[in-house]
């Protein structure tokens, strides 16, 4: 009986697990990678799982290793991921940007842990928040998502891929080590109800195509190795034939191709979730595992009779600045906690532009938000109103 | 060529024999064609290309055996040798 | 660049087919190696017969990192040093391609060496020529790991205070199936080496000693490219199938070239299946001679 891919039916399964059925589910049949706590599991599963569907798992010499084989392994055909925590994310940020320039859809997973440095491996952290939009050098656009439970760590492994393929870049998960190493139901659905975005292939012949030529959404058709299209990928700055052109002429064309085909399709990639909001004077935003605390102080709050509401980023790169503008006309006060001293927050306050209060609630790591400090927050924030 | 001992069939058989062409805006005027040529067939022209190269010239196409180490050679590609057909 | 002006030949260039003529003349200097390493490298994918449409090239930064630039064929120029793990990935997910990997001394042993010795041990089915003119040419003329002891560098300009190691001797002991060195100038010998490693099952590795007159050529007075490849050539001495680790690079004595390992051993994807038809006997009691070698009628 030949292994199945999609595991359809109820789990109680941890999060790092949850991300690796997911990526199977999503067509993920290529998985480099190096041991790092706490994202191992991820890889473990993947090395148990992938050999009977077909798959490769192979565990690479180093991260840098790691992100160079999944690039290869995109252009080799197959849909293929890593993932690691922030000393490796470190590592893999040169990679990412090659990634990003060549337009190699994969996907990234971080389950962070407490930084700087070795930190607190086996503790939460969400201090690479920037890092996942900056990491790499040059300027460039990237797709961040940001799950909350081993429920969303399956579905939004699955929208990491499709957002990967539609829009051909790196998407990023960027989860933390409680969602990754709690355990929870996890429902898995049928195999037929999970809506993928396959590869978009060539349409023209080989001589007529040119691998950077972009369809109408900004995003061209991608031509693997061994297809006949004979293509030339390269980091360097390239033109639509993908040959190396050292002007700003071609720099501005390229720089706007992979910053454009995302800018231009915010609203198709951006997605949150809200809750108590409609008559809301305190909104608490927050990601990852900060949006469970959340969920409960505004919970309490509401109990309280406090008109305090949740807005939960799903998508965290591109940042939803309209949203946040509209958000920021609405409410007295923005309240975001996060693992760690203020990153997401810096992007809260430059979109609110100074119409509301924008309180963070820090945490510098090795564990999650009491809903009681988020809990004084709103309190102290309708206080100052 | 000097042969240091005649070939005892050095009558019957039929040397090749080539003609070399030469992709004068390619030539970066390493001259190493002229340098390993066993035949000595070319050497360095007078003339420039486009990037300011002298380039090599055939100065006895006879001595050419077809041997394509010239174009074997040559790090950039601007110099072969095919068959010289009899009527040319 | 590359326009064609004046006379148009009236014949293509046999390799023109393999080149993307458009991006021709080359950026490579003057009497540089790398060219003519190119060109055995053309003659060999050629001759392995192997389908063009499944035939990449894969290279990392630096004068020989061009390369994929420049060949018509599915080619992929990465970041620094990651030639080699990229064209692992690329390997895995398509098993049926040949894949060659491109670069130079500095790229695939001193910035990649870390990914160097782990795809010979591997044994991942890939193809390395190394372009050996042992200095760091694009970025100027540093020392690099190749670099002879006391040889002058832009970033050694008194003497390399290094000595070099032998890029042969670590393929070997790093586990790679096919081994060989030779000289830009030894070229028919060179071209059949890369055939002959293409035609491997497994990590095959050339490397190939090649003039750098711009950089390292003019730091140490070795004169012009044709004078460099020559001095190579006659101080190379052509001895086949001895341990690598004789296969020194003296340049008071003698440089060592010829064909050094030429072995069978299981590939990773060997490996790889065998291991997962979950018919091997467990570890420890499936180590006596070698369950992969044997799986493979090695043995």
């Amino acid at each position: 009986m030949a292994a199945k891919t999609v595991l359809t039916g109820t789990h109680f399964m941890n999060g790092d697990y949850a991300c690796c059925e997911g990526a199977i589910a999503a067509g993920c049949r290529f998985f480099g990678g190096y041991p790092i706590t706490p994202a191992t599991e991820v890889a473990e599963r993947m090395s148990s799982r992938l050999p009977d569907i077909g798959g490769i798992y192979i565990q690479m010499e180093d991260e840098l290793a790691s992100m160079a084989a999944v690039l290869g392994a995109s252009w080799g055909g197959m849909k293929a991921m890593t993932s690691t925590s922030g000393p490796g994310f470190s590592l893999m940020m040169e990679n990412i940007g090659l990634g990003i320039c060549t337009e190699t859809p994969c996907v990234v997973c971080n389950v962070q842990r407490a930084g700087p440095s070795t930190g607190l491996p086996t503790l939460v952290g969400q201090g690479d928040m920037m890092q996942a939009r900056w990491g790499s050098h040059g300027h460039y656009e990237i797709i961040a998502v940001a799950p909350s439970s081993p429920q969303e760590m399956f579905d939004f492994t699955i929208r990491a891929f499709n957002l990967s393929e539609q829009y051909r870049l790196p998407v990023m998960i960027m989860a933390d080590e409680v969602v990754g190493h709690m355990t929870e139901k996890v429902v898995i659905p049928p195999e037929d109800s999970i809506e993928l975005v396959p590869r978009r292939r060539p349409a023209v012949p080989p001589e007529k195509f040119r691998p950077f030529k972009p369809d109408p959404d900004g995003v061209a058709p991608m031509a693997s190795f061994g297809d006949g299209y004979r293509v030339h990928i390269t980091g360097l700055t390239h033109d639509q034939r993908g040959y190396p052109v050292m002007d700003a002429i071609a720099q501005e064309d390229m720089v706007n191709r992979i910053v454009g085909k995302i800018r231009n399709n915010l609203d198709d990639i951006i997605r949150y979730e809200t809750a108590d909001m409609d008559d809301a004077e305190i909104a608490v935003v927050a990601y990852g595992i900060a949006a469970r605390s959340a969920r409960r102080a505004v919970r309490e709050a509401r109990e309280k009779g406090l008109r305090a509401g949740l807005l939960k980023l799903n998508t965290v790169w591109p940042f939803p600045e309209k949203l946040i503008r509209e958000l920021a006309g609405n409410v007295h006060a923005m309240i975001m906690p996060e693992i760690n001293y203020g990153q997401m927050v810096l992007e809260l306050e430059r979109c609110a532009a100074g119409r509301c209060t924008v309180r963070l609630v820090p945490h510098a790591g090795g564990s999650i938000h009491s809903p009681k400090t988020v809990l004084n927050a709103i309190e102290t924030a309708l206080k100052e109103a | 060529m000097k042969y240091w001992r005649t070939p005892l069939d050095l009558h019957t058989i039929q040397v090749s024999k080539g003609k070399v062409v030469i992709i004068e805006e390619r030539c970066k005027g390493c001259q190493l064609c002229i340098q390993y040529c066993p035949r000595d067939v070319l050497e360095m022209s007078k003339a420039f290309n486009p990037k300011g190269y002298h380039y090599p010239e055939v100065v006895n196409e006879s001595q050419c055996v077809n041997c394509h180490f010239c174009e074997v050679l040559c790090p950039d590609f601007a110099i072969f040798s095919v068959e010289a057909t009899e009527k040319q | 660049m590359g326009a064609k002006r004046g006379r148009k030949p009236a014949l293509r260039h046999p390799q023109d087919d393999l080149l993307r003529t458009d991006r021709i003349p080359h950026i490579w200097c003057s009497g540089c190696g790398i060219g003519t390493v190119f060109s055995c490298v053309l003659s060999a994918i050629k001759k392995s017969g192997h389908p063009l449409d499944d035939v990449a090239m894969v290279s990392g930064i630096g004068c020989t990192g061009r390369m994929a630039g420049y060949v018509k064929l599915d080619s992929y120029h990465t970041t620094h040093g990651r030639a080699i793990p990229f064209a692992t990935g690329l390997r895995l997910a398509r098993p049926q391609g040949k894949i060659l990997v491109c670069s130079g001394d500095g790229d695939l042993l001193a910035i990649g060496g870390n990914h160097f010795i782990h795809a010979a041990r591997r044994n991942i089915d890939i193809t390395v020529v190394c372009v050996n003119n042992f200095n760091y040419g694009m970025t100027g003329g540093q020392l690099a790991p190749s670099t002879p002891f006391n040889a002058r560098t832009t970033t050694s300009p008194i003497g390399c205070p290094e000595e070099p190691f032998n890029f042969c001797h670590m393929a070997a002991a790093s586990g790679a199936v096919y081994v060989a060195r030779w000289t830009a100038l030894h070229i028919r010998r060179l071209t059949d080496s890369i055939s002959e490693a293409l035609q491997k099952r497994g990590f095959s590795f050339v490397e190939v000693l090649s003039p750098c007159p711009t950089s390292f050529g003019r730091r140490n007075k070795m004169g012009k490219g044709l004078d460099i490849v020559k001095y190579y050539h006659d101080k190379s001495v052509i001895r086949n199938n001895i341990d690598p680790k004789e296969a020194t690079l003296d340049f008071s004595t003698n440089l060592v070239v010829g064909k050094f390992v030429d072995i069978e051993r299981p590939t990773f994807l060997d490996n790889y299946q065998l291991i997962n038809k979950r018919e091997l006997p467990a570890w420890p009691a499936s180590t006596d001679k070698g369950a992969g070698k044997k799986a493979a009628g090695l043995v």
